[in-house]
């Protein structure tokens, strides 16, 4: 990220919403720096639409300030903000044709004629809609649909595009391919994108930082490998990814890790030690799939958390195994496993005897 | 099977018949040339031309066309205000109360909406000494309020099919609100509109008791002056006037099915 850049572009403080008695938006605090792709992820009616909104200006926060590069816009109508909102259902106005749709937003701001159809060449140009310009919405397919959304949420330059689940409607090759569309457009333009999504790869690939939110709270802020590696509740490390978790307690400390007794592993997890526990503490020991390492024979390493299972279950899918092993105490752990070796037999069998081992830096430690 | 699909189209054909025979023998009974209605004596057209030079029946046209067409004017603009104030301006206290009484006068016996009209006229015109005489205006405003219900209960049902995110979008791009109405939701609505407008237009011309209810003296509209006529004795030129009316009617009902029809497969 560029340092001149501000980093506090958006700046969201103690913003909640109210409906009735259901709090939609629950207390938010908010930085977002100039030229990022934010996402804010959450599952249905976790209150990411409805921030998404308070920052378009739809609905006013019951309380709380929206700041968007250094100008309070709480007060100011959606209409006079510098920030434009791509639907998630397009809403492409039926009556215009694909050129009048792009030039809605600059016509009414009164630009003159000329301006405005070099702003729609350009744009057009941009998300390749050459062909389509003169057609009406209903000749258009659902990523054309898509790219006239985008282009006319794009004509007025706005300081923030807010793409509200921009490629839900799409399907899945699609998705894919827009997904680097809007990536490039995003890196080229250098407008501040703020994405609501409720899916986790396509955040993880979209953004440049991720907002986790649920029941209208923030949980957590961070990179997607912040998120992905370091998760800080529970919800987030089962919301992003697939993880395996045991619950426990801790009982003992040394300089460095902890020791945690957790029941359904059958004895003692090692982790750091990043939260500064003592014994007795009731934590949580949570293992990505693709950490841990299965194997026949009982690992060298003396380190590493050792645990015996057997494999209930067993995928191929080409580049990946899957491994569900169920451990002595009758737990049902997902591994992963990359096939580096080609060959055609497997390696390992149902039913098999084996070990599965992780290293204490990828034991995540959730303190509840 | 075929003995199946003979079955159906002789049930098909005895419903229509049942639906049509009574408005056919009206309209080939407007070409018959004899004086007595119910008597055949050849084909003509000379009823028509009787009908064109009777003042009566020209003024009474005249009458129902030009309260018809008002009465559907208002009504639309009327319906259109009372939909959008109940679809799209959020809760407001008795929303529901409101939503539900929009269409009470549609089930309410002509009768009663008719004698309650007059009542009400009587009223305000020993108030106010308004409307000094009953016709055209009155008549225009009790047909006015009825087939202004209709015209809501069209516009709603578009309305609230209509996608919201359209107008967000449009204040979004920075266009006002007041001014979104007439960019985008207007525009979306126009087909029920249209529609609402031909179907006010044409229960006004076909009413008979409501506009019964509050004429005056001298204010007759044409299906008062053909009930009139009736209570008389039939004369063929009333067969030649129903046989226009009837197609008036077919035009104009054919033109709104036409209108929602065509813009519904394009949006």
């Amino acid at each position: 990220m560029n340092s001149t850049r501000n980093p506090c572009f958006i700046r969201i403080r103690g913003v909640s919403k109210l409906f009735g008695d259901f709090v939609a938006v629950d207390n938010v605090d908010l930085d977002i720096a100039q030229g990022e792709l934010f996402s804010i992820l959450g599952g249905s009616g976790c209150g990411k639409t409805t921030l998404l909104r308070i920052l378009a200006g739809f609905e006013k926060p019951t309380t709380g300030r929206v700041e968007i590069d250094g100008v309070d816009v709480t007060d100011i109508p959606a209409y006079d903000r510098p920030v434009n909102m791509m639907f998630q259902s397009y809403a492409i106005f039926p009556h215009m044709s694909v050129e009048k749709n792009i030039a809605y937003g600059l016509r009414k701001d009164k630009v003159a004629r000329a301006e405005i159809a070099k702003w729609v060449d350009e744009v057009i140009e941009l998300v390749q809609l050459g062909d389509f310009r003169k057609r009406n919405p209903e000749q258009l397919s659902g990523g054309q649909r898509q790219r006239v959304a985008l282009a006319r949420a794009l004509i007025k330059r706005p300081k923030v595009l807010l793409l509200d689940e921009p490629l839900a409607a799409l399907d899945k090759k699609l998705r894919e391919h827009t997904q680097f569309e809007l990536m490039n457009i995003q890196h080229e333009l250098g407008i501040t994108f703020v994405v609501v999504t409720h899916d986790q790869e396509e955040a993880m690939t979209l953004s440049t930082r991720i907002a986790v939110m649920d029941k209208g709270r923030l949980l957590q802020v961070g990179e997607p490998k912040e998120i992905y590696e370091y998760p800080e509740t529970r919800f987030v490390a089962d919301f992003i990814g697939t993880i395996n978790t045991f619950d426990g307690q801790v009982s003992a400390v040394d300089e460095q890790h902890i020791h945690v007794d957790c029941e359904t592993a059958g004895g003692d997890l090692l982790a750091f030690n990043e939260h500064e526990l003592k014994p007795g503490d009731k934590v949580c020991i949570a293992v990505r799939p693709e950490k841990i390492f299965i194997s026949r024979e009982p690992p060298e390493n003396n380190e590493d958390i050792r645990v015996k299972g057997t494999v209930d279950d067993l995928g191929y899918l080409g580049n990946l195994s899957l491994y569900r092993v169920r451990l002595e105490s009758g737990k049902v752990i997902l591994v992963s496993q990359q096939n580096r070796q080609r060959s055609a037999k497997r390696s390992i069998e149902w039913e098999e005897q084996i070990w599965v081992s992780w290293r204490p830096r990828s034991s995540i430690v959730l303190v509840n | 099977m075929r003995k199946q699909s003979r079955f159906i189209l002789s049930v098909l054909a005895f419903g229509y018949a049942f639906l049509y025979i009574p408005l056919l023998s009206v309209i080939v009974y407007s070409f018959n040339d004899s004086r007595l209605a119910t008597v055949w004596g050849g084909f003509s057209t000379r009823w028509y031309g009787e009908l064109f030079r009777n003042e009566q029946i020209l003024d009474a046209t005249f009458l129902s066309f030009r309260i018809a067409a008002t009465s559907a004017t208002l009504a639309t603009v009327f319906g259109t205000m009372a939909a959008l104030m109940l679809v799209r301006f959020g809760r407001f206290r008795g929303r529901t109360l409101f939503s539900g009484m929009i269409t009470a006068p549609l089930i309410i016996p002509e009768v009663i909406t008719g004698l309650s009209l007059l009542l009400f006229f009587v009223t305000i015109q020993q108030w106010f000494g308004w409307p000094s005489q009953r016709g055209f205006s009155t008549i225009t405003i009790a047909h006015t309020t009825f087939s202004m219900a209709y015209v809501a209960v069209i516009v709603r049902s578009r309305l609230s099919a209509m996608d919201q995110s359209l107008e967000e979008v449009a204040m979004d791009l920075g266009c006002r609100p007041a001014r979104v109405i007439f960019d985008i939701t207007l525009p979306l609505i126009a087909p029920a509109m249209v529609a609402g407008w031909l179907l006010a237009f044409t229960l006004s011309l076909d009413d008979l008791v409501i506009a019964s209810f509050v004429s005056g003296p001298g204010a007759n509209t044409l299906p008062m002056y053909i009930f009139s006529k009736v209570k008389l004795g039939v004369t063929p030129d009333v067969n030649a006037l129903a046989s226009l009316f009837i197609l008036v009617v077919t035009v104009t009902l054919f033109a709104a099915w036409f209108l929602t029809n065509q813009r519904e497969k394009k949006s």
